[in-house]
């Protein structure tokens, strides 16, 4: 068996094989591997005995269900008024700039990707964004690059 | 009309502790007298929709079936709200033992907190709270066990049958209505959705009483709600307020002195111009919100506003039917010709009309409330968008 036919059975083995099992065994897939393959799909297809057109259908239809392959990093900055009122534009320049990608784009080294997202739920500490799960508020460009350099080292 | 003072209430983050004793308490009970406490307490769900919880759980309650549902919509997407994520943060217990309570009044043995993907940092903590509750829940021998589901980025799942169809393993696009979830909700049973604030309510009437309850707010708005307050302000944060001031009285406390408009309700609320402040009601009886009040200055462009929300709309609409889809897209493209120049100032008005039509014939919330803030904006600010 290869390794995403024993990695998506074990998940359909903790979270079922019915047609709700499907939304946390793709969640489950992203926090593990951060975006889902097309050998994931048919894996997932086979597990839950749907068509793989269906498993995939479902996943792109939620922005944080990656479908391409995407870096380690996930960043998401908050582009709702608020967060653009307060300064997201600096914020995104100074991330563009330190990692030479723009947004929609992936690291050589895939270790991170950026994107932007609708509100955060952080208007009041903003520009907002998240590194995967992890929420950083109240950004400036020094703070920004601080936090990237940071996770460079990890 | 009746309006209240500005006025602070403390009673949402009061600290924890007599969770379980309330809700012991209230299985000693009939629960058709809760029922009639919720209703004529006037609580109405504070996720914008403003149901009758009372009656909601009244016929969540006489549904036959042999499962029914509680979900815990904890998917706060409007652009602007905050308030569920601090509920979440400081108070779980009251949340997770007010749905508990709904299962209990309603027949459900099992409840789903459906979180959106944004606030999965919370999930470790709530995990942990909602074992020890599902533990303590045994205890005092009510048979109900809470579980987590989580959103993955999508704004319309916030819409409950959204928020449905994607816990059942599909696509986030609403159903028809009716039949509605108390009948038919979650795999077809009857489940009751509610807002992470109402089941907070329900749990402060359970414990105060609802005649305590309804000397707070007015007579269409009755009791308190969580403000989150943002922008040009003095103060931004979650403000918990008595239903039913002025949006007058809001700007003075809150507004920075040179306050131009107010979003009352997020992206699928209402502009209010600065010449409506005094008229304008903050409630069910003048501009309903779930919570969300954007602050906007005088140096602010409202096409910049204007155009950040239906940028919004249009990514966030769900696709299935053609009066949001296509129009989301249209309203878009047709500010930006007009402030381009490549359209008339009165391509405006066409595009006003067909925000009215979207608001007859879209199938859900989202497609129907993109002309709020369009013809508030344009009615109130036409020249900022032309020019
Ligand atoms: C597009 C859209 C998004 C919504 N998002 C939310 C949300 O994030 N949270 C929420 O509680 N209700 C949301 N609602 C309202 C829900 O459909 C539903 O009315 C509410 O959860 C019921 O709970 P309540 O009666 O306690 O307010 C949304 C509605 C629409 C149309
Ligand atoms: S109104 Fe918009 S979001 Fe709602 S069902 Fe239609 S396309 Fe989907």
């Amino acid at each position: 068996m290869s390794n995403t036919e024993n990695f998506v059975k074990e998940l359909a083995d903790k979270h079922g094989r019915k047609r709700e099992s499907l939304m946390p065994i793709l969640q489950e897939v992203i926090d593990a591997r951060r975006y889902l393959s097309d050998e994931t799909v048919v894996n997932i297809a086979r597990e839950l005995d749907m068509s793989a057109a269906d498993v995939y259908g479902t996943a792109s239809f939620y922005s944080f269900i990656e479908t391409k392959e995407v870096g380690q990093y996930s960043i998401r900055l908050c582009k709702t008024i608020v967060c653009d009122m307060k300064g997201k534009e600096a914020i995104l320049n100074a991330i563009e700039e330190t990692l030479k990608i723009k947004i929609g784009q992936t690291t050589p080294d895939r270790k991170f990707s950026l994107s932007t997202t609708n509100c955060l739920g952080w208007c009041h500490k903003g520009p907002a964004m998240l590194i995967n799960d992890e929420v950083f508020t109240e950004l400036t460009p020094g703070k920004v690059i601080e936090i990237l350099e940071n996770y460079m080292n990890r | 009309m009746e309006t209240k003072q500005l006025s602070r209430v403390d009673l949402i983050f009061k600290p924890e502790g007599k969770e379980i004793e309330l809700l012991k308490k209230k299985l000693n009970e009939d629960g058709d007298d809760f029922i009639l406490e919720l209703i004529d307490s006037g609580l109405k769900g504070r996720g914008g929709a403003g149901f009758l919880t009372g009656l909601k759980w009244k016929l969540a309650r006489e549904a036959k079936a042999d499962q029914k549902y509680v979900i815990c919509n904890a998917d706060e997407g409007e652009p602007g709200t905050f308030k569920d994520r601090e509920i979440l943060e400081r108070v779980p217990r009251k949340v997770f033992t007010g749905m508990a309570l709904c299962g209990h009044i309603v027949g459900a043995t099992k409840g789903y907190i459906y979180l959106r993907a944004e606030y999965k940092y919370l999930a470790p903590k709530l995990k942990k709270c909602m074992a020890d509750l599902n533990d303590e829940f045994k205890k005092i021998g009510l048979e109900f066990t809470l579980d987590i589901r989580y959103g993955s980025g999508a704004y319309v799942c916030g819409e409950e049958t959204a928020l449905i169809e994607s816990m059942e393993g599909k696509r986030g696009e609403p159903r028809n209505k009716p039949p509605f979830p108390v009948t038919e909700g979650y795999l077809n049973k009857p489940t009751v959705v509610n807002n992470v604030e109402t089941f907070v309510n329900t749990m402060i009437i359970s414990e105060i009483g609802f005649k305590e309850y309804k000397k707070l707010g007015t007579d269409h708005s009755r009791g308190m709600k969580l403000f989150s307050i943002s922008g040009d302000a003095v103060k931004e944060g979650i403000f918990e307020l008595e239903l039913g001031m002025s949006l007058a009285d809001f700007v003075e406390e809150f507004g920075d002195g040179d306050t131009k408009a107010v979003q009352v309700g997020g992206a699928s609320g209402f502009c209010v111009p600065r010449k409506k402040f005094k008229e304008t009601i903050i409630g069910f009886e003048g501009i309903p919100t779930g919570g969300s009040m954007k602050i906007f200055n005088s140096s602010r462009s409202m096409y910049n506003v204007l155009h950040n929300y239906l940028d919004f709309f249009q990514e966030e609409s769900c696709g299935q039917c053609t009066p949001c889809r296509v129009g989301c897209q249209q309203l878009l493209l047709g500010i930006e010709a007009v402030k381009r120049r490549e359209r008339p100032s009165s391509y405006l008005d066409e595009l006003m009309k067909l925000a009215d039509t979207m608001k007859i014939s879209a199938k859900c919330g989202l497609g129907q409330s993109v002309g709020n803030a369009f013809v508030s904006i344009i009615e109130n600010f036409r020249e900022e968008i032309v020019y």
